[in-house]
């Protein structure tokens, strides 16, 4: 495609960007609540219910109480890199849906409006330097912070970020050497012609789900922010919407990653038994999103759900479990992948 | 050594097999057990739309009763506030005039009539010392307030709505009273 920026493509670009980023966080808003409820309902509760219908103005006033929170920064503290941790954090997390296909094309005003703010031809490289610097945030808010229970959350952080981000590069390059390409938008056009990813990869599928935990500090691996033995961790100094964002920004990672699995292993906007050449091409658009949205939800299902149900691993056993287990499998499959690929000769 | 109960199982002490350690099966099967929940029958109660029912012997905050005419019950004896462990109980006594008959029962009757509700230990001890049937305990609970004198409560927070005056709420204060009547006779 040859670089062609008119105006029209500048206010495109920006409108999808406003869009994608405010369905981003209104996401987010309502994955907290749902959260919530999920753990309400298998802990045999009822869950929030009391602000608004259901409870779903609920997000909204935790918000509101969040902004009308006081403010403290410890004197202490670095102010300035206090401040940078949490928009660090927030910004990373907002970043990686650049680089997202969330469908296929809409037809408006004469134009094919391409579902993707930029469909850079690297996309899983760029997702993947963004959500490791994600991380950054976590640890210069707790190293700003000048609180021991904070630099031990930091500290935790980077080195389980290094721990499973190993293992989820290599299970990703088993999953190049099978699509052949690094654009998630060309990997999705692949699924939807061809199977779904998860059925070459359902191994590295599984390493790639259980780094995305830890990527995200999900429960089975959330000892940056362990409660109970560093009273919260990196964000133990913080209050008010410093606090807030670290919280959002977890979620907002949660969706992303949910996001990038759907597009990687499950088809992305493909939705199954649907033929989209079939549809025009509003209504294919239209049910794409709809379908990644749909796998999107069972993922952040999948996060609840499991945070749920499996207590926190102890530090020792999650290195164990990233550098013993994981990122030898990961070789594995990736040796048996070339092997497979190798003797198809495909 | 001997055990003391039948009931000690040994600890199994067996390394653990290849898919144990695999540790996928337990966590899908926990997994599954925390899905089960899901459907389950929740057992709290929305609460101030709905209320679990009370044991017939509840004992709330107390109601100073009125005849069917709307008279005041209560002579001032001050049997309630001898019997009162928590002395929560005080009260002046006046006389009758002439023409207030229709105000109360008796010849004398409490002037001034309060209890501290943040000194009763709601024992329902006044209810059985009361030989006029003028005190007893009623269902409501949860008192709240911003200052700790607004829980003295005198005597018009702790009369019944006057039965002619005001009949439903007279007939509502009335109907928890007469369930509680009930399993007492």
């Amino acid at each position: 495609m040859f670089l062609s920026i008119d105006t029209a493509l500048i206010i495109e670009k920006l409108i999808l960007i406003v869009v994608v980023v405010s369905i981003s966080l209104v996401v987010a808003m309502y994955t907290t609540f749902a959260e919530r409820k999920v753990a309400a309902v298998i802990q045999d509760r009822r869950g929030p219910n009391r602000a608004g219908p259901f409870g779903l103005l609920q997000p909204l006033a935790d918000g509101l109480k969040l902004f009308f929170k006081e403010e403290i920064i410890p004197n202490f503290s670095s102010k300035f890199l206090f401040i940078l941790g949490p928009a660090l954090a927030m910004l990373t997390a907002v970043m990686t849906s650049a680089v997202i296909p969330w469908g296929d094309k809409l037809h408006l005003f004469g134009r094919d409006i391409s579902l993707q703010i930029a469909d850079v031809n690297i996309g899983i490289l760029y997702v993947f330097g963004v959500v490791s610097l994600g991380v950054y945030g976590i640890m210069i808010g707790a190293w700003a912070s000048n609180n021991k229970y904070s630099l031990l959350g930091g500290l935790r952080a980077a080195s389980q970020i290094i721990s499973y981000e190993l293992a989820m590069g290599i299970s990703l390059i088993s999953l190049l050497m099978v699509t052949g390409s690094l654009s998630l938008k060309e990997m999705v056009v692949q699924q939807q012609t061809g199977l779904w990813n998860i059925i070459y990869q359902p191994l590295g599928f599984l390493i790639f789900l259980i780094c995305s935990f830890a990527e995200c500090n999900r429960t089975p691996f959330d000892l940056p922010e362990a409660e109970n033995e560093l009273i919260g961790g990196y964000h133990t100094e913080y209050s008010s919407m410093k606090l807030g964002f670290y919280l959002f920004s977890e979620y907002i990672n949660m969706f992303v990653s949910s996001v990038i699995m759907a597009t990687l292993f499950f088809g992305g906007y493909d939705m199954p038994f649907v033929n989209e050449a079939n549809l025009s091409t509003n209504v294919a658009a239209i049910v794409g999103v709809v379908a990644l949205m749909m796998k999107v939800v069972f993922f952040l299902f999948l996060f609840m759900w499991v945070r749920w149900t499996i207590p926190r691993f102890r530090y020792d056993q999650l290195m164990h479990l990233g550098w013993r287990i994981l990122i030898p499998l990961a070789l594995f499959n990736m040796l048996v992948t070339g092997a497979v690929i190798l003797f198809l000769d495909r | 050594m001997q055990a003391l109960t039948n009931r000690a199982l040994p600890v199994d002490r067996k390394p653990m097999s290849f898919w144990e350690k695999l540790y996928l099966p337990a966590v899908f099967k926990g997994m599954m057990i925390t899905f089960s929940h899901i459907f389950k029958k929740k057992p709290t109660i929305n609460y101030p739309e709905k209320q679990r029912p009370f044991s017939p012997v509840f004992r709330g905050l107390h109601i100073l009763n009125r005849d069917a005419e709307g008279r005041e019950n209560c002579t001032a004896c001050g049997l309630c506030a001898v019997a009162c462990p928590a002395e929560a109980i005080t009260m002046e006594a006046a006389e009758r005039l002439p023409g207030e008959e229709n105000l109360y029962k008796e010849e004398k009757y409490a002037a001034k009539y309060e209890i501290n509700m943040l000194r009763c230990i709601f024992c329902g001890l006044c209810e059985e010392a009361c030989p006029k049937d003028a005190i007893y305990l009623s269902e409501t609970f949860t008192p709240a307030d911003y200052q700790r004198k607004q829980f003295i409560y005198n005597k018009n927070e702790l009369l019944i709505p006057h039965p002619k005056e005001n009949p439903e709420a007279y007939a509502k204060a009335l109907g928890n009273r007469a369930a509680k009547g009930s399993v007492n006779a």
